[in-house]
C-alpha cells in the first residue's frame, strides 16, 4: 500500500523530465528523492499526485492507479507542493479550517495528527499566512496536507528556503509522522537531510542513479577519500586539478574531498608536490564519504 | 454540502479581504451609473453661439430673443462683419453662428421669403446636427406663429410625440446599458480573475489534489458573485429609480428575474476564459477588450445597432448584452411582460448552456 512506479517516462517537448524510472517505496517508509533543481523531481510528484499523466509507464499510490483512479488517490494522499500553496489572505486558522473542510473532516477530529506541527504556529493563528516566515509557512502547509490523515504525504522540497533550525525541527516532524504509519515520499536538494531517509533515491537529468539506504550508499563509495585542506584554497584546488594522479576532487567546506588514481595513495609525495606548488598548513587525512560525495561520483 | 459552504466562505474571505476588488465591485458601479447619467448625455443645453445680425430690425430681434429665451442656448458674442465668422469658430467660442440677411423682415413681409443661415461647427457631427435641428424647430415654430391667422390651402402639420421617453432623457438610455456593462464586467472579470489567482498562486494545485470535484469549484467560485451582482443591480435600480427618476414600468419581479440570468450569463463566460487564460493579467485583458469594448460598442447602448454596416449587425447578435438591453429597455421603459422578451430571453439562455458546456469540457482535473 505504498507507492510503486514502473517504467515511468515523461518529456515536455525535446526535454526528457523522467526516463523510466522504477521504484517502490514500502508502505510507513520515509522515502527521499534526492537531486538538484531540474533532476524532475516535481515532475515525479506531480504525475503521482495525478496531477500530470505520465507518457509511458504505471505506477500506484496507496493501492490506486494514478490513472484510473485518481479520484481515490486524491481523497486519501496529503500534497505540499514545492512552491508556498496556501492563501495567503487567509489566516492561520482559516487556511486549516478550509482544507479540514472540503476534505471532508474538521480540525478537532484529526488534531492529534497535527498537533506537534500546530502548537508551534497557534500562537500566530489569526495572523494571514502571506505574513508568517518562511519555517512557519512550511508547517501551516505541512499542516494543511496533513489534516485529512491522508495515507501517503508527498513532500516536494518541504524545506527549502527554511533556516536550518526550521530544518532540522521539520525532520523531526517527519520522524514522528512516520511513526504514525503514514508513508512519506520526500524531495529535497540538501545532501544533509538524505541521510534521514530510511532509503533514497539520487536523481538527476530524469534518471534515477541509485536507490539504497543512505549507510549502504555512502560505502558504495569506490575509494578512499581525503580531506585535504590549506591556507589558499583557490591554489589548492587549482594544484590539485592539474596533479597527474587526481582521479576526482570536490571542494567541501573548508576542505577539498580528494580522492586518488593509485591505490593505495602516497600521502609523502602528494605533500610535496602540493608544498612545490607554493601552499602551506597542508593537511592530509582520511574522511568518510558523504551521500554528496556519492552522488557527485555517481553523477560524473 | 458542508465542503460547498467551507469553499464558499472562504471565496467571501478573498473578496472582501482585498481592497481591490472591492472597489471594483461597489465603487465601479455607482461611479459610473453616476457618470453616464449625469456627465454624458445627448441632449444640448446652454450651447454657446454667436449672432451676426446684418438685418438689425423687429423680426431678427425677435427670433433672437426667442433663441436666447430658449434653455439650449447662450448668445455668447454678437459680431458685426462675415469675416469675423471663421475667426470665433477657430476660438471655439462658439459652436453655432445665425446669421440673419440684410433686410431680414422686409423681405419676410413683401416677399414672403427671408434667409437665415445657420452655420455650425461639425468638429462634432451629432452635436452639429442636433443644434441646427434645435435651431429650425424654434424658426419653424416662430413661423407657425406669424402664420396663425392666414390660411395656407394643403398643408401638412406632422404631430409628433415621443413615446417612452417623451422629455428625450438621454439616461433612459444610458440606465439599461450601464445595467448590462456592469454587470457584464463585474460578474466576467472578477470571476474570471479570481479562478485564475487560484491556477497563479498555486492553490489550484491543492484544490485538484483534493476530493472536491471540478463543478463544486465552479460552482463555489461563481456562487459568491451571483450574490454580489445581484446586490449591484439591486444598487443600479435604485439609482436609475431616485437619482434619475427612471421609471420602471413593467414588473420588477420579471426585470429580477431577467437580471439573474443575463448575471448568470455573465458568470459562465468568465468561467470560460478563466479556462483559456493562465494569469490573472491574461484574464483580466480578455474580459476588458473582449468584452467590455464589444458590450459597449455593439450592444446597441450607445451606437444604434440599425445604423452600423451589416458585419458588425451580424456581430452584435453573438453579444449576450444586446439581448439584455432589449429585455431591460423593454421592462423599464415600454413597461412590456415575459411574453414580449421571450425570444431574447431564450437566446441568453442558449447562450448560458454553451458556455457552461464549453467551460466544463474545457476545465482541467490535471495540470497542463
Amino acid at each position: 500500500m505504498g507507492i510503486t512506479i514502473s517504467n515511468i517516462s515523461k518529456s515536455y517537448g525535446e526535454i526528457n523530465a523522467l526516463s523510466d524510472i522504477s521504484f517502490d517505496v514500502k508502505p510507513g517508509e520515509l522515502f527521499g528523492l534526492i537531486g538538484p533543481d531540474g533532476a524532475g523531481k516535481t515532475t515525479l510528484f506531480r504525475i503521482l499526485t495525478t496531477l500530470l499523466i505520465a507518457d509511458n509507464g504505471q505506477a500506484t499510490v496507496a493501492g490506486y492507479d494514478v490513472l484510473n483512479d485518481y479520484k481515490s488517490i486524491r481523497n486519501s494522499v496529503g500534497y505540499m507542493p514545492g512552491r508556498f500553496s496556501l492563501y495567503q489572505d487567509l489566516t492561520v486558522e482559516e487556511n486549516l479550517n478550509f482544507f479540514a473542510t472540503i476534505f471532508g473532516t474538521t480540525i478537532e477530529e484529526n488534531y492529534d495528527l497535527v498537533k506537534d506541527i500546530y502548537v508551534q504556529i497557534e500562537p500566530f493563528k489569526n495572523r494571514r499566512a502571506g505574513k508568517l516566515s518562511g519555517g512557519m509557512k512550511q508547517k501551516l502547509a505541512l499542516s494543511c496536507a496533513l489534516i485529512h490523515k491522508p495515507k501517503v504525504l508527498f513532500l516536494d522540497e518541504p524545506t527549502t528556503g527554511v533556516d536550518p533550525v526550521s530544518r532540522k525541527e521539520f525532520w523531526e516532524m517527519l520522524k514522528r509522522l512516520q511513526k504514525k504509519g503514514i508513508t512519506i515520499l520526500v524531495s529535497t536538494p540538501y545532501m544533509d537531510e538524505a541521510a534521514l531517509c530510511d532509503r533514497i533515491a539520487l536523481i538527476q537529468n530524469g534518471n534515477i542513479l541509485e536507490i539504497d539506504t543512505p549507510n549502504a550508499i555512502v560505502s558504495h563509495f569506490p575509494k578512499p577519500l581525503y580531506n585535504i585542506s590549506a591556507h589558499n584554497m583557490y591554489n589548492l584546488i587549482e594544484s590539485l586539478t592539474n596533479y597527474e594522479h587526481t582521479y576526482s576532487i570536490f571542494p567541501f567546506g573548508e576542505f577539498v574531498h580528494y580522492t586518488d588514481k593509485r591505490d593505495p595513495i602516497d600521502k609523502a609525495s602528494l605533500k610535496t608536490y602540493l608544498e612545490f606548488q607554493g601552499l602551506t598548513d597542508i593537511k592530509i587525512e582520511k574522511t568518510q564519504p558523504t551521500i554528496e560525495d556519492t552522488f557527485m561520483e555517481l553523477a560524473k | 454540502m458542508k465542503r460547498f459552504v467551507g469553499f464558499v466562505r472562504k471565496e467571501f474571505y478573498h473578496i472582501f479581504r482585498d481592497k481591490r476588488s472591492l472597489f471594483i465591485l461597489f465603487g465601479m458601479p455607482i461611479a459610473q451609473i453616476l457618470l453616464f447619467g449625469f456627465a454624458i448625455t445627448n441632449e444640448i443645453n446652454n450651447v454657446d453661439i454667436g449672432i451676426l445680425d446684418q438685418a438689425n430690425d423687429v423680426t431678427s430681434k425677435e427670433i433672437i430673443n426667442k433663441i436666447s429665451a430658449s434653455k439650449h442656448f447662450s448668445i455668447v458674442d454678437i459680431i458685426h462683419q462675415e469675416s469675423s465668422i471663421e475667426s470665433i469658430f477657430k476660438k471655439g467660442k462658439v459652436k453655432a453662428v445665425l446669421q440673419f440677411e440684410n433686410n431680414f423682415g422686409n423681405n419676410l413681409i413683401k416677399e414672403k421669403q427671408a434667409n437665415v443661415q445657420v452655420l455650425t461647427d461639425a468638429t462634432d457631427p451629432n452635436m452639429a446636427s442636433t443644434i441646427s435641428n434645435y435651431i429650425s424647430s424654434i424658426l419653424k415654430k416662430y413661423q407657425q406663429e406669424l402664420n396663425e391667422n392666414i390660411s395656407i390651402d394643403y398643408q401638412i402639420m406632422p404631430q409628433s410625440r415621443m413615446v417612452y421617453n417623451a422629455e428625450l432623457k438621454s439616461v433612459y438610455m444610458f440606465v439599461p446599458g450601464i445595467m448590462t456593462v456592469i454587470l457584464m464586467l463585474v460578474s466576467a472579470m472578477m470571476t474570471s480573475i479570481s479562478i485564475t489567482r487560484e491556477k497563479e498562486q498555486g492553490t489550484m494545485e491543492i484544490l485538484l489534489v483534493s476530493p472536491l470535484k471540478p463543478f463544486q469549484v465552479i460552482i463555489g467560485k461563481v456562487f459568491p458573485y451571483i450574490f454580489l451582482s445581484v446586490i449591484n443591480a439591486v444598487v443600479i435600480v435604485l439609482l436609475s429609480i431616485f437619482v434619475f427618476n427612471v421609471p420602471v414600468n413593467g414588473s420588477l419581479f420579471l426585470l429580477g428575474i431577467e437580471s439573474v440570468l443575463f448575471i448568470i450569463t455573465s458568470l459562465a463566460l468568465g468561467i470560460l476564459i478563466s479556462t483559456i487564460s493562465a494569469t490573472q493579467q491574461t484574464a483580466m485583458m480578455i474580459s476588458l477588450m473582449g468584452l467590455m469594448l464589444p458590450t459597449i460598442l455593439l450592444s446597441g447602448f450607445i451606437f444604434p445597432i440599425s445604423s452600423m454596416p451589416l458585419p458588425l449587425q451580424v456581430i452584435s447578435n453573438i453579444i449576450p448584452a444586446k439581448w439584455f438591453i432589449i429585455i431591460v429597455k423593454g421592462i423599464m421603459l415600454k413597461g412590456i411582460g415575459i411574453g414580449f422578451v421571450l425570444k431574447e430571453t431564450f437566446i441568453l439562455l442558449l447562450m448560458t448552456l454553451v458556455f457552461i458546456g464549453v467551460s466544463v469540457k474545457k476545465y482541467k482535473i490535471r495540470l497542463e
